[in-house]
């Protein structure tokens, strides 16, 4: 899809400065306020496949549990999620999620155990239309028609992997949300499976897989999102990455460096604790351009040629 | 010192599929070996193997010259997994995780920057990354002579695994320590690794 064209359409999904906060107790009665997701920021148009990147533990499952309204009950959510133009509210998300927007989640312990792949798949449908189409799902996806009458657990990872998609593709999504699709599979089935929310994009379909895996990432979406420490630091296209000069948080940089063709190097330091998350940029800690203004107060997010970044030295880094 | 597997054949049940068939391959402990395979090819079988955490049906695993059977009490060849959620004791604090091996040199923990106060955390408590830092100290014990290192980083992001990797590499060679790696990655392998062996389909 052309850039231009890109511009002109509503996103079908836009986040805007989403806040994701746990409340815990922590010792007796003393209750503590956990940010785990900060100030997010994301877009996924149609027919584009946007692939929020992040490291495990940073969070990320929760970006797709606060927009189909599924978070645990000490989970409150800030911030503005928009579908199509409108506002998601409560009572929206409970209408369209399941249709119009689908969540493809982490692994089959999301499946019912105790319910027949077919039936589970068409929720109990005996409609001949929804049999039908189950079938032509079933065959896309190289599934024999034998699957339907079998238990999740009888299925090896790759076959649950496709039968979760197709729980997905059942209904008519307009918006498809996958949680790491591909933990546990080698690099052909994962590569498949990426392949397949492609193929959804492809139909017209927003796709929003959220993934730790940047490299088969890159191979198959459209833009990354990149997530550190429950914000998202950079919005890039994935052309972007294939010259670090092109990326633009120093973050984004590192990552690119540490990919093991582009040189293997690392810089020092772990991702920040939700609980001792430092004031201001979370990557300040560990980046070689931090300055004092890095420490204080929000970092705002920039559009820098065609793509979104939070940081402070861009006029340094791309003098051009 | 040499690891060496002899013809080694292992399948799960009698007559199940045949996962690994006379197998054979030699480890020096300078070198550093990349084993690469699609998923069901018996990678992970082969490192618990060599581990002791199963015994072939048929062949020999030998470590300088001795059945590794005959290896009492602590196994010189350690394994780490590739899911340290699995890997540690959920009742256990990460200073008893520690215990389990052979007499984790301060050194290491420090190397592979583990924290003190991630030392006084549940598993539960700390990320992926973290834990696996922690897997790794284990199995580098004082009497460890190979590692078998099964898909370590592939839940981790792509800086935590060069630490982790650069930190590793500097240990074996400076301990003569002899590595086996498994990886889907052809990237990383040739980042790391002396030698390559694919496995084939039996």
């Amino acid at each position: 899809m052309s850039e231009k064209k890109k511009t002109e359409q509503t996103p079908i999904l836009k986040i805007e400065h989403m806040n994701i906060t746990f409340t815990q107790y922590d010792r007796g009665m003393r209750q503590t306020e956990l940010p785990v997701i900060r100030n997010l920021d994301v877009e996924v148009h149609a027919g584009e496949m946007v692939a929020v990147v992040g490291s495990s533990g940073s969070g990320k499952s929760l970006l797709a549990h606060g927009v189909m309204g599924v978070l645990p009950y000490n989970a409150s959510m800030g911030g503005r999620i928009l579908y199509c133009g409108e506002e998601l509210t409560k009572q929206r998300i409970e209408r369209l999620r399941g249709n119009e927007i689908v969540l493809v989640p982490q692994s089959i312990a999301y499946l019912n155990p105790l319910m027949k792949i077919g039936s589970q798949i068409c929720k109990g449908s005996k409609d001949e239309k929804v049999k039908r189409k189950l079938r032509d799902i079933f065959a896309r996806y190289s599934l024999k028609p034998e699957v339907e009458e079998l238990y999740p657990f009888e299925l090896s990872g790759g076959m649950n992997r496709r039968i979760l998609i197709s729980t997905a593709l059942i209904e008519e999504p307009k918006l498809v949300i996958a949680d790491e699709p591909t933990p546990g599979l080698d690099l052909k089935m994962a590569k498949r499976a990426m392949e397949h929310f492609r193929e959804l994009a492809d139909m017209g379909a927003g796709v929003l897989v959220i993934t730790h895996d940047l490299e088969l990432a890159l191979e198959t979406a459209d833009r990354i999102a990149v997530f550190y420490a429950g914000t998202t630091l950079e919005e890039a296209t994935v052309s972007d990455f294939e010259r670090e000069e092109t990326l633009r948080h120093p973050y984004s940089k590192a990552l690119w460096r540490a990919m093991p063709k582009n040189g293997f190097g690392f810089v020092s330091g772990e991702q920040p604790y939700v609980k001792d998350l430092p004031g201001g940029c979370p990557f300040a800690p560990r980046c070689g351009r931090c300055t004092e203004e890095c420490r204080k107060g929000e970092i705002p997010s920039r559009e820098i040629r065609g793509g979104r970044v939070r940081c402070l030295h861009l006029e340094e880094s791309f003098a051009e | 010192m040499k690891l060496e597997i002899k013809n080694v054949s292992y399948q799960y049940t009698k007559d199940g599929r045949k996962i690994l068939e006379d197998f054979c391959l030699t480890v020096e402990h300078t070198e550093r070996v990349g084993l690469i395979a699609p998923s069901g090819y018996g990678k992970t079988t082969l490192c618990k193997l060599l581990s002791g955490y199963l015994l072939p049906d048929k062949g020999e695993i030998l470590v300088d010259g001795h059945p590794l059977a005959s290896y009492q009490g602590y196994c010189p060849i350690q394994m780490v997994w590739q899911q340290p959620e699995l890997a540690v004791n959920p009742r256990l604090r990460m200073r008893e995780v520690l215990l389990e091996g052979d007499e984790v040199e301060e050194r290491i923990v420090r190397g592979l920057g583990i924290e003190e106060d991630w030392l006084n955390r549940f598993p539960s408590e700390l990320s992926g990354g973290e834990l696996q830092r922690f897997c790794i100290a284990r199995a580098l014990g004082k009497r460890t002579k190979f590692l078998l290192a099964d898909e370590i980083t592939t839940m981790l992001d792509l800086i935590t695994q060069s630490q982790i990797w650069h930190f590793l590499l500097q240990e074996v060679q400076k301990r003569g320590i002899g590595l086996l790696a498994v990886s889907h990655s052809q990237p990383l392998l040739e980042q790391i690794c002396t030698r390559q062996v694919r496995l084939e389909k039996q």
